[in-house]
């Protein structure tokens, strides 16, 4: 093992490492906006836009980040549209996530007790009141879990990006590796990074988790 | 033929679930300031009978009046309007569990009735004050006791000023220590002349409380009658069976 080695290679590993949150916290960013958006159609249960949503859910957790982002990558330009690898990193995981997102905030919407709502109802709440103070707070607190579970696997997706010759930290070690063999060393510096980058998203996860859980308010 | 005392008005109502009938030619009168026991077998539709008042359950013939006013659920937007008049309580508590104590009782008057906060607030600490709750108006409601939510619940349907209070057994999920701790609150309120209508299966309470009594069984009105001639001398032969399985 070769600490000088490691040294060497830790400010390629902190720029890739750096380019790797960005593209997954926007693609984190842009499936929660999707996710919000589905999950809010399919339980008001929106005409022909649920039909729609339940599609593309389907579609998209039922294949591969790594043929979602060749397709992307490698197939819409040949219908003309040609994107960065940056962007195409971000909308892939964006797509990917927005499923998974649909499916933690339908689930948590729809697990708040039928109960809950005719206690706010008998009050004089309207549907609106009803679903912005008790539903929405309700439901945020049951998807927690799923939604941490969400973020910490697409966090990890990233390691595909390289696929698509995107210099994340996955292309920076299988590149390090290539050019030195120093492979022991660049392995490690790969999990360093990665657990860097994760752990604080499980521990905040975890005290958001006890903060928000269904009747642990107040802890 | 409803008089100038009559709060609320139950005409011909008739609920059925999946083709099952659940309450068939109910009628109701409701005075102010009397209290209604309903009391009956279980599955006899005493709640449902009671969720159609506030129109929590839609009725499928007759109708609901208060204060002469059809509850008319096809209504949306005013069955609000409706339901801050007729508060409910219900065996389940149903307190928001993200919300302190204070703000379970302060969300629909501030929100509902758009009142003014401070106002609110005072009224809420003054009503903790009378169930014995002040000193928990900061807690969440899984750190209190079931009779505790119980009186919370009653007190969050106070604030809103209801004509008519409605109670579906809400002592049901009680232990029977907590049980006392909320009838007397109930008692309390229907000694100040509050008008309401509950569904309870404490016969000794009911005939404390009551001004009438409506045995209510297969989903018909068997029975209607002052307490203690319900009790004490049942005129049907179902009413009588029905309160020998109180007795030992």
């Amino acid at each position: 093992m070769e600490t000088e080695a490691i040294r060497e290679y830790i400010p390629l590993y902190t720029q890739a490492f750096i380019l790797t949150l960005k593209t997954g916290w926007l693609g984190i960013l842009l499936s929660a906006i999707i996710g919000i958006s589905g999950g809010f159609v399919l339980y008001f249960k929106l005409p022909v836009l649920s039909s729609l949503v339940k599609m593309y859910v389907e579609l998209f957790r039922n294949t591969p980040l790594l043929v979602q982002l060749f397709f992307i990558y490698f197939g819409l330009p040949k219908i003309g549209i040609a994107l960065s690898a940056f962007v195409c990193g971000v909308l892939g995981l964006g797509l990917l996530g927005g499923a998974y997102m649909t499916e933690s905030i339908r689930s948590g919407l729809e697990a708040v007790p039928d109960s809950q709502k005719e206690g706010a109802v008998s009050l004089g709440l309207d549907r609106r009141q009803l679903f912005i103070y008790v539903v929405l707070p309700q439901a945020f607190a049951i998807s927690i879990p799923s939604i941490v579970a969400n973020v910490i696997f697409l966090l990890k997706e990233t390691s595909v990006f390289s696929a698509i010759s995107l210099m994340d930290l996955m292309f920076q070690a299988k590149d390090l590796i290539g050019l030195y063999y120093k492979t022991a060393e660049c392995l490690i510096l790969l999990v360093v990074f990665y657990i860097i980058m994760l752990l604080p998203v499980s521990a905040l996860g975890r005290y958001f988790e006890k903060k928000l859980r269904f009747g642990m308010y107040g802890d | 033929m409803s008089n100038k005392d009559t709060i609320l008005t139950v005409e011909h109502l008739y609920k059925a679930f999946d083709g099952t009938s659940v309450l068939e030619d109910i009628n109701l009168e409701v005075q102010k300031g009397e209290v209604i026991v309903l009391v009956g077998p279980s599955g006899c539709g005493k709640s449902t009978f009671l969720r159609c008042l506030n129109a929590l359950e839609e009725t499928d013939e007759g109708r609901v009046l208060l204060d002469g006013e059809v509850i008319n659920p096809a209504e949306g937007k005013s069955l609000s309007h409706v339901r801050e008049r007729i508060g409910m309580v219900f065996q389940s508590y149903d307190l928001f569990p993200h919300k302190t104590i204070l703000d379970n009782i302060m969300l629909a008057p501030l929100k509902v009735q758009k009142r003014d906060k401070e106002g609110v607030k005072a009224e809420a600490i003054e009503l903790l004050e009378r169930v014995g709750l002040f000193s928990h108006k900061d807690k969440y409601p899984r750190q209190l006791s079931g009779g505790q939510k119980q009186r919370v619940a009653i007190v969050r349907a106070l604030i809103m000023h209801p004509e008519v209070l409605l109670l579906d057994e809400i002592t049901a999920a009680l232990d029977p220590e907590m049980v006392r701790e909320v009838l007397d609150v109930v008692l309390s309120l229907a000694k100040e002349g509050r008008t309401m209508v509950m569904v309870t299966h404490e016969m000794a309470f009911a005939r404390a409380v009551a001004d009438r009594i409506i045995f209510i069984d297969g989903g018909k009105v068997v029975e209607e009658a002052a307490p203690d001639e319900f009790f004490d001398a049942p005129r049907t032969e179902r009413a009588a069976r029905f309160l020998k399985t109180f007795s030992f």
